[in-house]
């Protein structure tokens, strides 16, 4: 195996000892720098290295993720947590494994293939030989470039790998407190936290003129004080609810002027075209051909602005003592964050140590970063006190990046059998990728409102070597002779977007599924047959055949009394796993989901059980997305920053969902994680066509919109 | 300044209070119950549900100076690592979760459910969940895992019983 096909994380910290270690007391210290953000990823990682190493899975200690003892593996971004951080430790421990198995075979004068590794021990046949990871632990340098040469454990051999292993962390998030809004920094308790609130722009470049420090004292009992700087406001005090009454009376006077001009009507994808886009970016694959175009079909579809929504609100701790900024965040990218803060606060890099720290469910890039660098001014602000933020909900939902609205418009010519032979993809999307670290930019929300921002360029997307940002998914995997991709990008839309769940793919796959959907119907043909027809890779029909079989699609008793069904497929990013479903859809009023069925390909799976979890998951949270999300703008700011004005799905309203894993583990495991969005989107989609005899092709599809489209028909 | 007196978790406590706080900044900033949970400050999204008086009531409004004299119970009864509930149990069975951060609240419905009803229908259940909201996805689980709560206390009271 050569260099350039180890896994990026392995290429960047190629050492041994960058991973792995066994200290004395019979323990593996095991590091990574993913981080945990409720996707079950630490214990994922944690069986694969007992497996490779065979110790027990008690014996791992895998260590929290630190800019200053951790592996930098870039963002938990992507789905690509197992594909990287996983692909390395499984490299690396099988190596380790082999390298003491070689040391103990030495001191033994014995051939390494007659010995064993039982729980870190080496025997012969049932013996002991007395040698353990431990003992041998000085004839094996571990600072040594790991050679990713030595073959893992082939998975007929695995006795962790693929098994449900309960989750480390779940014990801890039942009731207790593991997350970062429960940390008492030791030794320090509440005496010495400082807690803070700051204000945040209602919109881009807005300007504050007035804000009413006499009122907002009085609300805070005189016990709070501010730090000013630029449009920025922070209210600090030692008693966090004296803050948070501070705060209300903050937000309640602040008085805004300028900025972007935000309106009600920027809330529609439509309303992408009104802004300046850079130049089309074209790539075509494949020949046009000469087969003639006998039928033609036209479609254009859309998301809007969806908000992560996290239950909590981000928080951010942070302590600035003998020169040295130490923050604590649910970062996804805690490297890149080190970076961003050091750079807006002019410190030398070597001066931010950024820890990760557990909160509740990341979908991309939320307030986490943001909330991390309010804590950092503060902190900068006030040496030797441990500064905690915590956002509000109007935060959260009003001011943290959102998902970007996407417009797509596919275009086909088909021959007299309907196969396409001549396709166009446009999107019309901003940024879907504006993270701490991107292109450069610091990308930190209140860095930018201070009296002197750090100088960010323009916001770009995701490159498509990184998996596309708006034009994630919109290269199609059904076999077409020719395709062409035309991305149409928004330079700046209206409210800052960012990276979530499935970026582009979310809207494309929606938009494609859909699009397929109606040629198969203009050739009067199945849609599940139809899908069959025009797709060759193997892996591609293996779930779509199998997520038939599990509905048993092609049986119209199956289907309940007044309900429809809809189907889609999707690779995610067409390089991570593969996902079809189906779901059943009952539309009265509103729509309502009723069953869900997935088949998943996603190679090798290390836990079956957290692998279901993310899956269904996904698909929860895309009905939700699909039917009931927008965000919604009035008055120059975001007017759905509280969950009455952002309703998520309820469980009222969530379906049965049976997910099954297909995939051949002797392939290597794709992520999984966001392969279920775009599809459920698209699925729904199709039933619903089916239930009203006509399509929607605009999300969310709520009553209102269903409502529209039937008295327009 | 403000004083209340009130039961948690079974011990009684005397608490000062500073500008009306909600019960929710008591718990985890005065008596460092920091299970129940900040979520929106709203009463819209049930991470910080707590019972008074055996009733599930959100405790991020609730201002703790109405309290005097009532009986409240936190999560912490229900995760205490010396003796869990079966709930505790049965939500690591089902695997219950993704983030957890919406669990505390969702214990604190389901105990108020099971205690009222021993043996409560899907829909029974979906009803007295429906005030929370859980953005991972982890619906299914959860529900599974209060059915396995109920039995299980069920089979605890004919043990007892018999």
């Amino acid at each position: 195996m050569i260099s350039n096909t180890l896994p990026p994380s392995l290429v960047e910290n190629p050492n041994i000892d960058q991973w792995l270690a066994f200290p004395p007391d019979g323990t593996v210290t095991l590091r990574t720098g993913k981080v945990e953000i409720g996707q079950g990823l630490l214990t994922a990682l944690i069986q694969i290295a007992a497996e490779e190493l065979d110790v027990e899975l008690p014996r791992i200690n895998l260590m929290t993720a630190s800019t200053d003892a951790a592996p930098n593996e870039g963002y938990t971004a992507g789905s690509r947590s197992i594909e990287q951080a996983g692909v390395s430790i499984r490299l690396v421990c099988a190596e380790v494994r082999k390298l003491f198995r070689d040391a103990a075979a030495d001191r033994l004068g014995c051939d390494p293939a007659a010995l064993q590794v039982v729980d870190g021990t080496f025997t012969l046949g049932t013996a002991s030989t007395g040698f353990d990871y431990w003992r041998l632990s000085d004839a094996v340098d571990l600072k040594r470039r790991a050679s990713g040469t030595v073959p893992a454990k082939d998975p007929a051999q695995h006795r962790i790998i693929g098994t449900d292993v309960p989750r480390i962390d779940l014990p801890e998030k039942v009731g207790r407190t593991p997350f970062i809004h429960d940390v008492v920094v030791p030794d320090m308790g509440h005496a010495n936290m400082l807690h803070a609130k700051l204000l945040h722009r209602p919109r881009r470049d807005a300007k504050l003129v007035e804000w009413d420090e006499a009122a907002v004292s009085r609300a805070g009992l005189g016990q709070v004080s501010f730090l000013t700087d630029g449009d920025v406001v922070a209210v600090m005090g030692d008693d966090e609810h004296l803050v948070a009454r501070a705060f209300d009376k903050l937000c309640e006077r602040a008085r805004w002027e300028g900025g972007f001009d935000l309106r009600e009507e920027h809330q529609e994808a439509s309303s992408l075209m009104d802004f300046e886009m850079a130049p089309d970016r074209v790539v075509e694959r494949g020949a046009r051909g000469d087969v003639p175009v006998v039928h033609e079909i036209e479609g254009t579809y859309s998301r809007p602005y969806i908000a992560h929504g996290s239950i909590a609100p981000s928080c951010g701790l942070a302590l600035f003592q003998d020169g040295k900024l130490t923050v604590w965040s649910h970062s996804q990218g805690i490297f890149f964050l080190r970076r961003s803060i050091a750079l807006a606060l002019k410190l030398p890099i070597e001066a931010v140590i950024v820890t990760h720290h557990q909160g509740a469910g990341c979908y991309g890039h939320n307030g986490a970063d943001d909330a991390a660098f309010d804590a950092a001014l503060v902190a900068m602000r006030n040496p030797g006190r441990v500064v905690r933020v915590q956002w509000t909900r109007a935060d959260e939902l009003g001011v943290a990046p959102v998902g970007a609205a996407s417009l797509v418009r596919f275009r086909a010519g088909l021959d007299a059998d309907f196969r396409p032979v001549d396709w166009q993809f446009d999107v019309w999307s901003p940024t879907h990728g504006n993270r701490p670290g991107m292109y450069g930019a610091v990308n930190l929300l209140t860095a930018n409102a201070l009296s002197d921002p750090p100088n960010d360029p323009p916001p770009a997307c995701v490159a498509d070597e990184g998996g596309g940002g708006a034009t994630r998914n919109g290269v199609t995997l059904y076999d077409l002779p020719y395709q062409k991709l035309v991305h149409h990008f928004v330079r700046q839309g209206p409210v800052r977007t960012s990276s979530m769940r499935g970026l582009g793919a979310f809207a494309n796959v929606f938009a494609m599924e859909s699009f397929i959907d109606e040629i198969a119907e203009l050739g009067g043909m199945d849609p599940v047959t139809y899908r069959l027809m025009i797709m060759k890779d193997p892996r591609a029909r293996g779930v779509i055949e199998a997520a038939a079989k599990m509905c048993d699609w092609f049986n119209e008793d199956a289907v309940a009394p007044g309900a429809t069904r809809g189907f889609a497929f999707s690779r995610y990013k067409n390089v991570a796993a593969y996902l079809a479903m189906a779901v059943e859809v009952v539309v009265e009023e509103e729509v309502r989901v009723t069953r869900a069925w997935c088949a998943v390909d996603g190679g090798l799976v290390v836990n079956p059980d957290g692998a279901r979890n993310q899956v269904d998951g996904g698909v929860i949270q895309a009905i939700s997305w699909a039917l009931k999300e927008q965000v919604k703008f009035a008055q120059g700011k975001v007017a759905s920053d509280r969950w009455e004005h952002y309703p998520i799905l309820r469980f009222s309203e969530v379906p049965e969902i049976e997910t099954i894993f297909v995939g051949d583990p002797h392939d290597p495991p794709l992520g999984i994680g966001e392969v279920s969005a775009g599809p459920t989107a698209a699925a729904i989609g199709n039933a619903v066509a089916k239930a009203l005899g006509m399509r929607l092709r605009h999300l969310p599809l709520t009553r209102e919109r269903i409502m529209q489209a039937m008295l327009e028909a | 300044m403000a004083v209340v007196e009130f039961t948690v978790n079974g011990t009684a406590r005397r608490v000062e209070l500073t500008a009306d706080p909600p019960l929710l900044h008591v718990l985890r900033n005065q008596l460092d119950l920091k299970g129940s949970r900040f979520g929106c400050g709203q009463e819209e999204c049930g991470a910080c549900m707590v019972l008074v008086d055996g009733q599930p009531s959100y405790a991020c409004t609730l201002p703790a100076a109405d309290l005097s004299g009532k009986t409240i119970t936190t999560v912490e009864t229900l995760s205490d690592p010396a003796g869990p509930h079966p709930l505790y149990q049965a939500f690591l069975e089902e695997q219950a979760g993704q983030c957890g951060y919406c669990l505390s609240g969702i214990l604190i419905s389901a105990k108020a459910l099971l205690d009222h009803n021993p043996e409560p229908s899907r829909a029974e259940i979906i009803e007295a969940l429906d005030k929370h909201l859980c953005r991972c996805g982890a619906h299914g689980r959860i529900l599974r895992a209060v059915e396995r709560a109920g039995a299980m206390l069920r089979a605890q009271t004919m043990k007892t019983e018999g």
